[in-house]
Protein backbone atom coordinates (compact mmCIF):
# COMPACT_ATOMS: atom_id res chain seq x y z
CA UNK A 1 0.00 0.00 0.00
CA UNK A 2 1.48 3.28 -1.10
CA UNK A 3 0.57 6.32 0.90
CA UNK A 4 0.96 9.41 -1.23
CA UNK A 5 1.58 12.31 1.05
CA UNK A 6 2.92 15.60 -0.18
CA UNK A 7 6.15 16.97 1.23
CA UNK A 8 4.28 20.12 2.31
CA UNK A 9 2.13 18.07 4.68
CA UNK A 10 5.21 16.47 6.22
CA UNK A 11 6.75 19.91 6.66
CA UNK A 12 3.60 21.15 8.39
CA UNK A 13 3.40 18.13 10.69
CA UNK A 14 7.08 18.53 11.57
CA UNK A 15 6.60 22.25 12.25
CA UNK A 16 3.53 21.69 14.43
CA UNK A 17 5.12 18.92 16.48
CA UNK A 18 8.42 20.72 16.98
CA UNK A 19 6.69 23.97 17.96
CA UNK A 20 4.71 22.28 20.73
CA UNK A 21 7.82 20.37 21.78
CA UNK A 22 9.93 23.54 21.88
CA UNK A 23 7.24 25.40 23.82
CA UNK A 24 7.23 22.62 26.40
CA UNK A 25 11.03 22.66 26.63
CA UNK A 26 11.01 26.45 27.06
CA UNK A 27 8.59 26.18 29.98
CA UNK A 28 10.41 23.26 31.56
CA UNK A 29 13.92 24.71 31.33
CA UNK A 30 15.44 25.20 34.80
CA UNK A 31 18.16 27.54 33.57
CA UNK A 32 16.99 31.04 32.65
CA UNK A 33 19.53 31.40 29.83
CA UNK A 34 18.47 28.08 28.26
CA UNK A 35 14.85 29.19 28.45
CA UNK A 36 15.64 32.47 26.65
CA UNK A 37 17.54 30.72 23.85
CA UNK A 38 14.74 28.17 23.44
CA UNK A 39 12.20 31.02 23.37
CA UNK A 40 14.08 32.73 20.52
CA UNK A 41 14.18 29.39 18.63
CA UNK A 42 10.43 29.07 19.21
CA UNK A 43 9.93 32.55 17.75
CA UNK A 44 11.84 31.56 14.60
CA UNK A 45 9.78 28.38 14.21
CA UNK A 46 6.56 30.38 14.59
CA UNK A 47 7.91 32.71 11.87
CA UNK A 48 8.20 29.74 9.50
CA UNK A 49 4.63 28.73 10.39
CA UNK A 50 3.37 32.23 9.49
CA UNK A 51 5.21 31.93 6.16
CA UNK A 52 3.53 28.56 5.57
CA UNK A 53 0.18 30.24 6.28
CA UNK A 54 1.05 32.88 3.64
CA UNK A 55 0.94 35.67 6.25
CA UNK A 56 4.18 37.41 5.30
CA UNK A 57 3.37 40.59 7.23
CA UNK A 58 2.99 38.67 10.47
CA UNK A 59 6.08 36.59 9.66
CA UNK A 60 8.29 39.69 9.30
CA UNK A 61 6.87 41.19 12.51
CA UNK A 62 7.31 37.91 14.41
CA UNK A 63 10.92 37.51 13.24
CA UNK A 64 11.85 41.11 14.07
CA UNK A 65 9.87 41.68 17.28
CA UNK A 66 9.01 38.21 18.58
CA UNK A 67 12.35 36.52 18.07
CA UNK A 68 14.86 39.35 17.68
CA UNK A 69 13.87 42.23 19.93
CA UNK A 70 12.18 40.21 22.69
CA UNK A 71 15.19 37.90 22.74
CA UNK A 72 17.55 40.85 23.05
CA UNK A 73 15.40 42.38 25.81
CA UNK A 74 15.27 39.09 27.74
CA UNK A 75 19.02 38.53 27.35
CA UNK A 76 19.73 42.07 28.58
CA UNK A 77 17.41 41.54 31.56
CA UNK A 78 19.13 38.20 32.27
CA UNK A 79 22.52 39.91 32.23
CA UNK A 80 21.27 42.57 34.64
CA UNK A 81 19.98 39.90 37.02
CA UNK A 82 23.34 38.14 37.18
CA UNK A 83 25.87 40.93 37.01
CA UNK A 84 26.20 44.21 38.89
CA UNK A 85 25.91 47.50 37.05
CA UNK A 86 28.92 48.42 34.95
CA UNK A 87 29.18 52.15 35.23
CA UNK A 88 31.28 53.69 32.49
CA UNK A 89 33.23 56.31 34.40
CA UNK A 90 36.45 58.22 34.04
CA UNK A 91 38.06 56.45 37.05
CA UNK A 92 37.51 53.03 35.53
CA UNK A 93 39.24 54.16 32.36
CA UNK A 94 42.41 55.12 34.28
CA UNK A 95 42.57 51.69 35.96
CA UNK A 96 42.36 49.85 32.67
CA UNK B 1 -0.65 27.31 45.82
CA UNK B 2 1.25 29.50 43.42
CA UNK B 3 5.01 29.50 43.20
CA UNK B 4 6.80 32.56 44.45
CA UNK B 5 8.52 34.20 41.51
CA UNK B 6 12.29 34.13 41.89
CA UNK B 7 14.16 36.04 39.23
CA UNK B 8 17.61 34.78 40.09
CA UNK B 9 19.01 31.48 38.93
CA UNK B 10 18.67 29.57 42.19
CA UNK B 11 17.51 25.97 42.05
CA UNK B 12 15.92 25.81 45.47
CA UNK B 13 13.08 23.34 45.81
CA UNK B 14 11.26 25.12 48.63
CA UNK B 15 8.82 26.73 46.20
CA UNK B 16 7.75 23.46 44.59
CA UNK B 17 4.04 22.65 44.71
CA UNK B 18 2.77 19.56 46.43
CA UNK B 19 2.06 16.41 44.42
CA UNK B 20 -1.69 16.76 44.92
CA UNK B 21 -1.73 20.31 43.56
CA UNK B 22 0.29 19.26 40.53
CA UNK B 23 -2.03 16.35 39.75
CA UNK B 24 -5.10 18.57 40.11
CA UNK B 25 -3.54 21.20 37.82
CA UNK B 26 -2.61 18.55 35.24
CA UNK B 27 -6.19 17.26 35.29
CA UNK B 28 -7.72 20.72 34.86
CA UNK B 29 -5.32 21.61 32.03
CA UNK B 30 -5.95 18.29 30.25
CA UNK B 31 -9.74 18.75 30.43
CA UNK B 32 -9.42 22.32 29.11
CA UNK B 33 -7.14 21.25 26.26
CA UNK B 34 -9.38 18.38 25.20
CA UNK B 35 -12.49 20.55 25.45
CA UNK B 36 -11.01 23.38 23.41
CA UNK B 37 -9.66 20.97 20.75
CA UNK B 38 -13.07 19.28 20.51
CA UNK B 39 -14.80 22.65 20.19
CA UNK B 40 -12.43 23.62 17.41
CA UNK B 41 -12.88 20.35 15.51
CA UNK B 42 -16.67 20.10 15.97
CA UNK B 43 -17.56 23.71 15.14
CA UNK B 44 -18.48 24.44 11.49
CA UNK B 45 -15.85 26.09 9.33
CA UNK B 46 -16.21 29.88 9.46
CA UNK B 47 -16.61 31.79 6.22
CA UNK B 48 -14.11 34.64 5.76
CA UNK B 49 -16.85 37.23 5.21
CA UNK B 50 -14.83 40.25 6.35
CA UNK B 51 -11.77 39.26 4.30
CA UNK B 52 -13.84 39.12 1.09
CA UNK B 53 -15.42 42.47 1.85
CA UNK B 54 -12.01 44.04 2.56
CA UNK B 55 -10.59 42.71 -0.72
CA UNK B 56 -13.62 44.10 -2.59
CA UNK B 57 -13.04 47.59 -1.20
CA UNK B 58 -9.24 47.49 -1.72
CA UNK B 59 -9.40 50.02 -4.56
CA UNK B 60 -10.90 52.61 -2.18
CA UNK B 61 -8.08 52.36 0.38
CA UNK B 62 -5.23 54.03 -1.53
CA UNK B 63 -2.84 51.07 -1.08
CA UNK B 64 -2.54 47.69 -2.77
CA UNK B 65 -1.50 45.53 0.18
CA UNK B 66 -4.69 44.27 1.87
CA UNK B 67 -3.03 44.06 5.31
CA UNK B 68 -1.91 47.70 5.18
CA UNK B 69 -5.35 48.68 3.86
CA UNK B 70 -7.05 47.08 6.87
CA UNK B 71 -4.55 48.32 9.46
CA UNK B 72 -4.19 51.91 8.27
CA UNK B 73 -7.52 52.61 6.60
CA UNK B 74 -10.44 50.26 7.30
CA UNK B 75 -9.52 49.60 10.93
CA UNK B 76 -7.19 52.51 11.67
CA UNK B 77 -8.66 52.82 15.18
CA UNK B 78 -6.77 49.63 16.04
CA UNK B 79 -3.44 51.02 14.91
CA UNK B 80 -4.10 54.38 16.59
CA UNK B 81 -4.78 52.67 19.91
CA UNK B 82 -1.78 50.34 19.49
CA UNK B 83 0.52 53.33 19.15
CA UNK B 84 -1.11 54.90 22.21
CA UNK B 85 -0.50 51.68 24.18
CA UNK B 86 3.15 51.70 23.11
CA UNK B 87 3.44 55.29 24.32
CA UNK B 88 2.04 54.26 27.72
CA UNK B 89 4.78 51.60 27.86
CA UNK B 90 7.37 54.30 27.17
CA UNK B 91 5.95 56.51 29.94
CA UNK B 92 6.06 53.59 32.38
CA UNK B 93 9.68 52.81 31.51
CA UNK B 94 10.97 56.36 31.85
CA UNK B 95 13.08 56.78 34.98
CA UNK B 96 13.80 60.03 36.82
CA UNK B 97 16.32 61.94 34.79
CA UNK B 98 18.69 62.98 37.59
CA UNK B 99 19.33 59.37 38.64
CA UNK B 100 20.40 58.55 35.12
CA UNK B 101 22.71 61.55 35.01
CA UNK B 102 24.58 60.39 38.10
CA UNK B 103 25.07 56.87 36.80
CA UNK B 104 26.70 57.74 33.55
CA UNK B 105 29.65 59.83 32.55
CA UNK B 106 28.12 60.44 29.16
CA UNK B 107 27.00 63.83 27.97
CA UNK B 108 23.27 64.00 28.78
CA UNK B 109 22.55 67.26 27.02
CA UNK B 110 22.26 65.40 23.71
CA UNK B 111 19.90 62.62 22.71
CA UNK B 112 22.63 60.38 21.35
CA UNK B 113 26.07 60.91 22.84
CA UNK B 114 29.39 59.08 22.71
CA UNK B 115 30.81 58.05 26.08
CA UNK B 116 34.26 56.80 26.95
CA UNK B 117 33.31 53.33 28.12
CA UNK B 118 36.20 51.09 29.07
CA UNK B 119 35.22 48.07 27.03
CA UNK B 120 34.34 48.34 23.40
CA UNK B 121 33.55 45.46 21.08
CA UNK B 122 35.98 46.00 18.18
CA UNK B 123 34.24 43.61 15.79
CA UNK B 124 30.77 44.99 16.49
CA UNK B 125 32.02 48.55 16.18
CA UNK B 126 33.54 47.80 12.77
CA UNK B 127 30.42 45.93 11.68
CA UNK B 128 28.20 48.83 12.72
CA UNK B 129 29.59 50.97 9.87
CA UNK B 130 27.88 48.56 7.50
CA UNK B 131 24.93 47.53 9.65
CA UNK B 132 23.57 50.99 10.43
CA UNK B 133 23.17 52.28 6.84
CA UNK B 134 21.92 48.85 5.76
CA UNK B 135 19.38 48.75 8.59
CA UNK B 136 18.09 52.25 7.89
CA UNK B 137 17.81 51.43 4.19
CA UNK B 138 15.97 48.16 4.91
CA UNK B 139 13.63 49.96 7.30
CA UNK B 140 12.81 52.60 4.70
CA UNK B 141 12.25 49.89 2.09
CA UNK B 142 9.88 47.97 4.38
CA UNK B 143 7.95 51.17 5.05
CA UNK B 144 7.69 52.12 1.37
CA UNK B 145 6.86 48.63 0.16
CA UNK B 146 4.09 48.29 2.77
CA UNK B 147 1.70 49.87 0.27
CA UNK B 148 2.18 47.06 -2.27
CA UNK B 149 3.83 44.06 -0.58
CA UNK B 150 4.13 42.72 2.97
CA UNK B 151 5.76 45.29 5.22
CA UNK B 152 4.70 48.40 7.08
CA UNK B 153 5.21 50.60 10.10
CA UNK B 154 5.68 47.92 12.75
CA UNK B 155 8.14 45.87 10.71
CA UNK B 156 10.10 48.96 9.65
CA UNK B 157 10.12 50.24 13.23
CA UNK B 158 11.40 46.91 14.55
CA UNK B 159 14.27 46.87 12.03
CA UNK B 160 15.15 50.46 12.96
CA UNK B 161 15.14 49.43 16.63
CA UNK B 162 17.56 46.64 15.76
CA UNK B 163 19.97 49.28 14.46
CA UNK B 164 19.70 51.22 17.72
CA UNK B 165 20.09 48.07 19.83
CA UNK B 166 23.29 47.14 17.98
CA UNK B 167 24.56 50.68 18.62
CA UNK B 168 23.69 50.47 22.32
CA UNK B 169 25.20 46.99 22.73
CA UNK B 170 28.52 48.13 21.19
CA UNK B 171 28.90 50.27 24.32
CA UNK B 172 30.19 53.57 22.97
CA UNK B 173 26.87 55.33 22.53
CA UNK B 174 24.44 56.50 25.16
CA UNK B 175 20.80 57.50 24.68
CA UNK B 176 19.23 60.15 26.90
CA UNK B 177 15.46 60.00 26.95
CA UNK B 178 14.38 62.97 29.08
CA UNK B 179 15.27 65.62 26.48
CA UNK B 180 12.61 67.45 24.51
CA UNK B 181 13.79 66.05 21.17
CA UNK B 182 13.69 62.49 22.53
CA UNK B 183 10.18 63.00 23.88
CA UNK B 184 9.10 64.45 20.55
CA UNK B 185 10.45 61.41 18.70
CA UNK B 186 8.63 59.11 21.15
CA UNK B 187 5.29 60.85 20.62
CA UNK B 188 5.44 61.95 16.97
CA UNK B 189 3.56 58.84 15.79
CA UNK B 190 0.56 59.49 18.02
CA UNK B 191 0.68 63.24 17.33
CA UNK B 192 0.64 62.66 13.56
CA UNK B 193 -2.14 60.08 13.82
CA UNK B 194 -4.39 62.26 16.01
CA UNK B 195 -3.65 65.37 13.89
CA UNK B 196 -4.57 63.43 10.76
CA UNK B 197 -7.79 62.19 12.40
CA UNK B 198 -8.68 65.75 13.46
CA UNK B 199 -7.92 67.09 10.00
CA UNK B 200 -10.12 64.43 8.44
CA UNK B 201 -12.91 65.21 10.87
CA UNK B 202 -12.80 68.87 9.79
CA UNK B 203 -12.47 68.13 6.07
CA UNK B 204 -14.78 65.16 5.52
CA UNK B 205 -16.86 65.08 8.70
CA UNK B 206 -15.83 61.51 9.56
CA UNK B 207 -12.89 61.04 11.92
CA UNK B 208 -10.79 58.37 10.24
CA UNK B 209 -12.12 58.28 6.68
CA UNK B 210 -9.54 59.56 4.23
CA UNK B 211 -10.41 61.22 0.92
CA UNK B 212 -9.69 58.59 -1.75
CA UNK B 213 -7.40 60.76 -3.91
CA UNK B 214 -5.01 61.49 -1.00
CA UNK B 215 -5.38 58.21 0.93
CA UNK B 216 -2.06 56.73 -0.24
CA UNK B 217 -0.06 59.81 0.76
CA UNK B 218 -1.83 60.17 4.12
CA UNK B 219 -1.18 56.51 4.95
CA UNK B 220 2.51 56.83 4.02
CA UNK B 221 2.99 59.96 6.19
CA UNK B 222 1.20 58.47 9.19
CA UNK B 223 3.21 55.25 8.79
CA UNK B 224 6.46 57.23 8.62
CA UNK B 225 5.69 59.00 11.90
CA UNK B 226 4.52 55.74 13.47
CA UNK B 227 7.71 53.95 12.37
CA UNK B 228 9.89 56.58 14.06
CA UNK B 229 7.86 56.42 17.29
CA UNK B 230 7.71 52.62 17.39
CA UNK B 231 11.47 52.37 16.84
CA UNK B 232 12.16 54.99 19.53
CA UNK B 233 9.83 53.39 22.09
CA UNK B 234 11.22 49.86 21.59
CA UNK B 235 14.79 51.20 21.73
CA UNK B 236 13.93 53.11 24.92
CA UNK B 237 12.66 49.85 26.46
CA UNK B 238 15.99 48.21 25.66
CA UNK B 239 18.25 51.00 26.90
CA UNK B 240 16.21 51.70 30.04
CA UNK B 241 16.78 48.14 31.29
CA UNK B 242 20.48 48.94 31.58
CA UNK B 243 19.67 52.24 33.31
CA UNK B 244 17.45 50.67 35.98
CA UNK B 245 18.91 50.27 39.48
CA UNK B 246 20.42 46.86 40.12
CA UNK B 247 17.94 44.48 41.71
CA UNK B 248 19.87 41.22 41.83
CA UNK B 249 21.06 41.73 45.43
CA UNK B 250 17.55 42.38 46.66
CA UNK B 251 16.01 39.42 44.87
CA UNK B 252 18.57 36.82 45.88
CA UNK B 253 17.37 34.77 48.87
Amino acid sequence: MVIIVSIELWMDVLLAVSTVLLAGLTLAARNVFTAIVLYVCLGLLVTIIWVRLNAWDVAIAEAAIGAGLTGALLLMAWRRLNHPVIVPSKDAKDVS
Amino acid sequence: MFRKLILSESLSSQNEMTLLTRCALALVISILTIGLSAALILSPKAEPVLAIEALDKLALSGVENPVTAVLLNFRSYDTLLEIAVLLIVAVTMSTPSNKQMNQSAADTSRWLSVNDAQFVHPILTALLRWLIPLGILLSGYLLWTGAYLPGGAFQAGAVLTGVGVALAVAGRHHFTWHLFIARFVLTVGLIAFVAMAAGNALATGIVLQYPIEHAGLIILLVELAATISIAAILLMLFTQITALPNTSERLKP
